[in-house]
């Protein structure tokens, strides 16, 4: 062995354990976003849905801003905004709140679809079975409409998920943060890239292929 | 209610700095844009009609921009690639990453419109004696550009959004050039709302162009 005192050294099984971890961070903090951007946006559907005038003019330009400005953006300014009105929320906490608004944003559009793939007579007739109008919604809408949009739901929690990389900005240490410590550290970008990469891949490819299947199964 | 004075005066100082970004970031997105578009196609094209290394090679190619984070992407070609000495430029990063991303979504929006034209359009144009690249470039990809018309619409916006990612490999793009701004006067929260409102406008824009389009383009 040398005696050279070097700030670098090699990439060893600790730092991959230290990448498991934070893809760990990143698999919670989507599923904390997408959870409660999910509901959030299905309220926000039906809200567009059934609210007409007042919807269309407040809710979804609203919504649209969200839709319009890059993530990071969003981001940076929330984590700069929130001191200013006495919220004192650390980078996973800023995160969150604002994955959790742009899912919502972006399921309320998939949610007002779904509940547009219900035809009207069918709903209708269930009322006019004496089913009142949130059982209707909970046993007619819901399985029928969610079985319609469920491939593209997928396709956006699978987008934030891609998305929550960007939280790194603020210092939340995820997996695209832990790599890049690691590259400062032991200078090999490219393997420890490509291991990232593949954590990635591996959370997404499945799920994206279970979609993708069960879209064509239903299409039958 | 707010413990914060807003200073606007140095935005405004700075705003033409900051439209000029914005035509750069506009550039970049074009250019990525049809790029895209030419490999997009190839790649569609290539999924097919063909087997083998070739087929290996496109679909790889869309899934691994499918899902991989965009971020993640960037700092490949940023990083990754340095470790072979290939050290591009950051325009040259933000430009190959947002191709190499925009090739792998438009291929499978592409690769759909293909498969939503009957097989018969093509048999019928042949009979009528054009040859294959007749009918493929006047039968076959005007149906299949009215299909993926919007898709490509939405990829352009996405496209927009997506090069934000620059100011994180250092390109003064809209949003690298403001961050540049902020963190030079201190005055983040305006530096970034501003360019929030910068890029909404972009995307409106971009949106309302290709409703115009649209309306000329498909008239019949």
């Amino acid at each position: 062995m040398e005696p050279s005192l070097s700030f670098f050294s090699d990439f060893n099984i600790n730092d991959f354990w230290f990448l498991g971890q934070a893809a760990v961070r990143t698999l919670w903090i989507s599923l904390l976003s997408i959870s409660l951007g999910t509901v959030l946006g299905i309220f926000f559907g039906w809200a567009l849905y059934e609210g007409k005038l007042a919807a269309t003019l407040t809710l979804a330009p609203l919504l649209d801003v969200f839709r319009s400005v890059p993530l990071i953006i969003q981001l940076v300014l929330f984590y700069n905004f929130a001191p200013i009105v006495g919220l004192n929320l650390d980078p996973f906490g800023s995160g969150v709140v604002i994955l959790t608004i742009y899912t919502s944003a972006l399921v309320a559009n998939v949610a007002r679809g779904g509940i547009e793939a219900v035809g009207k007579p069918l709903r209708n007739a269930a009322r006019s079975l004496g089913i009142s109008y949130w059982q209707d919604l909970r046993y007619i809408v819901f399985p029928i409409g969610g079985r319609a949009v469920f491939p593209a739901w997928v396709g956006v929690a699978l987008g934030v998920m891609k998305d929550s990389a960007l939280v790194s900005v603020l210092g939340y240490v995820e997996l695209l943060k832990a790599s890049q410590i690691l590259i400062t550290r032991t200078q090999e970008p490219f393997l420890i890239l490509i291991v990232a990469g593949a954590f990635y891949f591996a959370l997404s490819y499945p799920i994206s292929r279970y979609a993708a299947n069960l879209e064509k199964s239903w299409a039958q | 209610m707010f413990d914060y004075n807003f200073h606007w005066r140095p935005v405004l100082k700075t705003l033409p700095d900051l439209i000029d970004a914005a035509l750069l970031t506009l550039q970049v997105a074009i250019l990525a844009m049809l790029i895209g578009i030419v490999i997009g196609l190839c790649l569609a094209l290539i999924r097919l009609h063909m087997k083998g290394s070739l087929y290996w090679f496109a679909t790889s190619w869309v899934e691994l921009a499918r899902n991989t984070p965009a971020l993640f992407q960037l700092f490949f070609f940023g990083f990754g690639l340095g470790a072979f000495g290939l050290h591009l430029s950051p325009y040259l990063i933000v430009l190959t990453a947002l191709s190499f991303n925009c090739a792998g979504y438009l291929a499978e929006n592409f690769r759909g419109g293909f498969l939503a034209i009957p097989d018969t359009q093509m048999r019928s144009a042949r009979s009528l004696g054009m040859t294959a690249w007749q009918a493929y470039t006047r039968i076959v990809i005007p149906q299949v550009f009215r299909i993926v018309y919007h898709p490509i619409t939405n990829q352009i916006v996405w496209c927009v959004l997506m090069s934000s990612l620059g100011m994180l490999v250092g390109f003064r793009e809209l949003s690298g050039e403001t961050q540049f701004f902020a963190s030079r006067t201190f005055r983040i929260f305006e530096y970034f709302a501003a360019t929030a409102v910068i890029y909404y406008v972009i995307v409106k824009l971009i949106l309302v162009a290709s409703r115009i389009l649209a309306a000329r383009l498909f008239r019949y």
